[in-house]
């Protein structure tokens, strides 16, 4: 965790020497000529453009669309880093499931007194209108998507449980399409586990969980804010790619107590619904009131069984901030067990000893407010100046409960191509979970964001990020 | 089943390729009078606005019908609703909003489309260039439509698309003959000769048919003729009789489908069953002029009522 310890990187120990899980590939890279590996980086754009894989960029009515950068170079992970992964990922999620039902019945877990009341009852991401209600099928995360980050051979460390509404899954699948595409060789060479089950299995966790009205064959729709929407490519994909139908908010209104969908034969109810739509916007009577993107009334059909919102309403307490570092206890409380997927270590600063350590060592620390998001109202201690901190020191007293803080972490990093070879760079990774009542899927691989600017640590696409394949091997 | 959304973007896609290449045939039939007439030309660029349906908005911006103004305004201008331009993002824009009910060929063709054209229609084109240009927008734009024929489904999705494309069409050939009406008129034929050969060739051109009336009628070209083969004449894919026949067949399939009927329905099978009926003749007799703006209002008529019929909107 110290600054001074080497950053560890994912494919190469030393200069030459690549570790057990990229040798094959690193063999076959040394075979390839580089002007034609970065011809194939351009091919690979022009894939992109052409089946329109691109995000459009708010506020800029005229501007292109735009696409996330892709690099070549795959991400490999082997088969046991993953199977440990997988277990960590899968006892993560089935937590945070028994914690959002208990959150919203009897609350054992604060009556246990192992996490503060008023971090609940005090936070906007908690939805007293969900008190009693029982989801369809019990699941309250139906897709999760677990940001990790790794600093060493065995050290994987969850920075995010994205509980509400996670992204790019299609850059997943859309990633392999195009390396399977370009690269067919090394997927004959390597058993690269496949990820393109995802669609189907998203559409049967969505189906297993339909509600008591259902008749039939479940319907099952995905909502979506629109085509000005900056993942409005993904909404369409995952419908397309489940077969269920891509629907606005004008798309839908209440019929005999269903949401249903206006069809050129009439009203069609769903049965599920798939929302990319934040919990503010789906109902204005009950939440948001100026809400444009939502269904008047779905609070009151989804409360009846008359309808499933995949995810649940309310789950957002689960991957709130001030909750996260209460992560390995809720973990523990509902398991029975040890988290097996680290936590970063998190300083409460509303803790008299935590207070003083931060307080200590504000040069070394990552210091947030616990409900700022976007890397607002942030300090990043060994990037700050003197005065900086000394200003920053001054907010952090008056106010110590309103922050939390964390290590800098030393991110893997995975070399991408540039036009002088292979140059590493930091990464994250979201590998994508679905949630059925008696099962929980995790597909092999996920999304790898990549800084792309050396010695960045920031992978948001919106800051020059890029992505990654994501290989699981099936060793 | 469908949402009422997606069949209004399947119907308004199509529509509007239709329209982006029918805009190109008839630039390329103006530019090659012009071409061919020396001074007198100049005077086609205005029935050429004029069969865009486009006159009012292009006196908003320019005094003079002349070949740069009417080429860059019917191709690229963002002010002129069905530039081709506008034309190709807005049938790209109703492909987006509709992607799960395109196959994956049809949706690249159309985003390719839009890309291509987006990119070549980025500065003003020149006459110099406006052949290649005109062939970019006809080549692209059957790509879409192959793709749509060869690789979707004969369901409504394909029915939707189709009545887009054929109800614009009508529209189109019915524009057409209704600006140069006057020289079909039977006395035409005896003002004659060469010069009105001219403006035949155009109406031919307009609808890329010059060829196909040639070889059908043995180079006898007369306004009856003309009339007949675009009005009538079932062979022509542009005529109207086909157009209404194309559309009456789509909304059967509909009715089949969907154990529906409705408005739209009858008014399709009675302008179809006036179209098969008449002979030209009658149709002389009857006024041309009128004829065709019967045959251009029963159009707009028939494409509302679908719209409302099949629920496009709230």
């Amino acid at each position: 965790m110290s600054k001074s310890r080497p950053t560890f990187d994912e494919m190469l120990v030393g200069e030459e020497t690549p570790r057990p899980p990229y040798s094959a590939y690193h063999r076959w890279f040394s075979n390839e000529d580089l002007k034609d590996l970065r011809r194939k980086s351009s091919e690979a754009e022009a894939f992109f453009r052409r089946i329109g894989i691109t995000f459009n960029v708010y506020g800029q009515a005229d501007a292109d669309e735009r696409l996330i950068p892709f690099d070549i170079v795959p991400r490999i992970i082997s088969g046991r880093e993953w199977s440990v992964l997988e277990r960590g990922i899968d006892q993560r999620v089935r937590a945070i499931n028994a914690f959002l039902h208990d959150i919203y019945h009897r609350q054992e877990i604060i009556r246990a007194g192992r996490i503060p009341k008023e971090i609940i009852s005090k936070n906007d991401a908690f939805l007293p209108e969900m008190i009693g209600v029982n989801p369809p099928g019990g699941v309250y995360t139906h897709i999760v998507g677990t940001d990790l980050v790794r600093t060493g051979e065995n050290e994987f460390y969850v920075l995010e449980d994205n509980a509400r509404t996670p992204s790019g899954v299609s850059y997943m699948l859309e990633n392999r399409e195009t390396m399977l595409q370009m690269f067919p060789e090394l997927f004959a060479q390597m058993k690269v586990r496949p990820v393109s089950s995802y669609p189907r299995l998203l559409r049967r966790s969505l189906a297993d969980c339909a509600p008591p009205a259902t008749s039939g064959r479940p319907v099952v729709a995905v909502l979506t804010p629109g085509i000005h929407n900056s993942a409005y490519f993904e909404h369409a994909f995952l419908a397309d790619q489940m077969g269920a139908e891509l629907v606005e908010s004008h798309d839908l209104s209440i019929e005999n107590g269903r949401v249903a969908m206006r069809t050129t034969q009439g009203f069609q109810a769903i049965d599920v619904l798939y929302r990319r739509v934040d919990d503010d916007y789906l109902d204005p009577l009950t939440f948001n009131p100026d809400s444009m993107l939502g269904v008047p009334g779905i609070m009151d059909v989804y409360r009846a069984g008359g309808i499933t919102i995949a995810n649940a309403p309310g789950t957002g307490i689960a991957d709130d901030k001030a909750l996260y570092s209460y992560m390995p206890d809720i973990v523990e409380f509902y398991t029975g067990e040890q988290a097996i997927l680290k936590n970063v270590p998190t300083w409460r600063c509303s803790e008299a000893d935590s207070l003083a350590y931060v307080l200590d060592h504000l040069s070394e620390l990552v210091v947030k407010e616990v409900h700022g998001s976007g890397g607002y109202g942030m300090l990043v201690g060994p990037a700050a100046s003197k005065k900086e901190i000394a200003a920053f020191e001054k907010k952090l007293r008056a106010r110590p409960s309103n922050y939390i803080a964390q290590p800098t972490l030393a991110l893997s990093t995975v070399p991408i191509l540039t036009k002088a070879g292979l140059a590493p760079r930091h990464v994250d990774l979201r590998p994508f979970v679905l949630v059925s009542p008696n099962r929980i899927d995790i597909t092999p691989g996920g999304l790898t964001r990549v800084a792309l600017k050396k010695g960045s640590l920031v992978v948001n696409s919106s800051q020059g990020g890029g992505t990654k394949d994501t290989w699981v091997l099936g060793d | 089943m469908m949402l009422g959304k997606t069949a209004g973007g399947l119907f308004w896609m199509f529509r509007n390729i239709e329209r982006a290449e029918n805009t190109a045939r008839l630039l390329e039939a103006g530019w090659r009078i012009a071409l061919t007439r020396g001074d007198e030309g100049t005077n086609e660029w205005q029935s050429v606005v004029i069969t865009a349906g486009m006159d009012v908005a292009y006196r908003q911006k320019h005094d003079v019908y002349e070949a740069a103004p009417v080429i860059d305004f019917l191709l690229r201008d963002k002010d002129n609703p069905s530039s081709v331009l506008n034309s190709i993002e807005s049938a790209r824009s109703n492909g987006r909003m509709v992607r799960t009910a395109l196959s994956s060929e049809v949706w690249e063709a159309v985003n390719e489309c839009w890309m291509a054209l987006k990119s070549a229609l980025a500065r003003p084109v020149s006459e110099r260039n406006l052949y290649e240009h005109l062939a970019t927008i006809r080549y692209r734009t059957s790509v879409v439509r192959g793709a749509l024929h060869g690789t979707m489904l004969r369901n409504d999705i394909f029915a939707f698309s189709r009545l887009g494309t054929f109800l614009e069409r009508a529209d189109n050939t019915a524009r057409i003959l209704d600006v140069k009406y006057y020289v079909l008129l039977p006395s035409a034929a005896f003002v004659g000769s060469h010069i009105d050969n001219a403006q035949w060739e155009v109406i031919l051109r307009s609808v890329s048919a010059a060829r196909s009336f040639r070889w059908l009628n043995g180079g006898d070209i007369t306004p009856k003729g003309i009339a007949e083969f675009l009005i009538i004449d079932k062979r022509m894919p542009r005529s109207l009789a086909f157009c209404y026949s194309k559309i009456c067949e789509n909304l059967n399939d509909l009715a089949d489908d969907y154990g529906q009927r409705h408005g739209s329905h009858d008014l399709a099978e009675t302008i179809g069953r006036r179209l098969r009926g008449c002979g030209i003749e009658e149709i002389f007799d009857e006024g041309l002029h009128e004829f065709l703006t019967n045959a251009i209002n029963d159009t707009a008529t028939l494409a509302s009522l679908i719209q409302t019929d099949f629920r496009f909107f709230q």
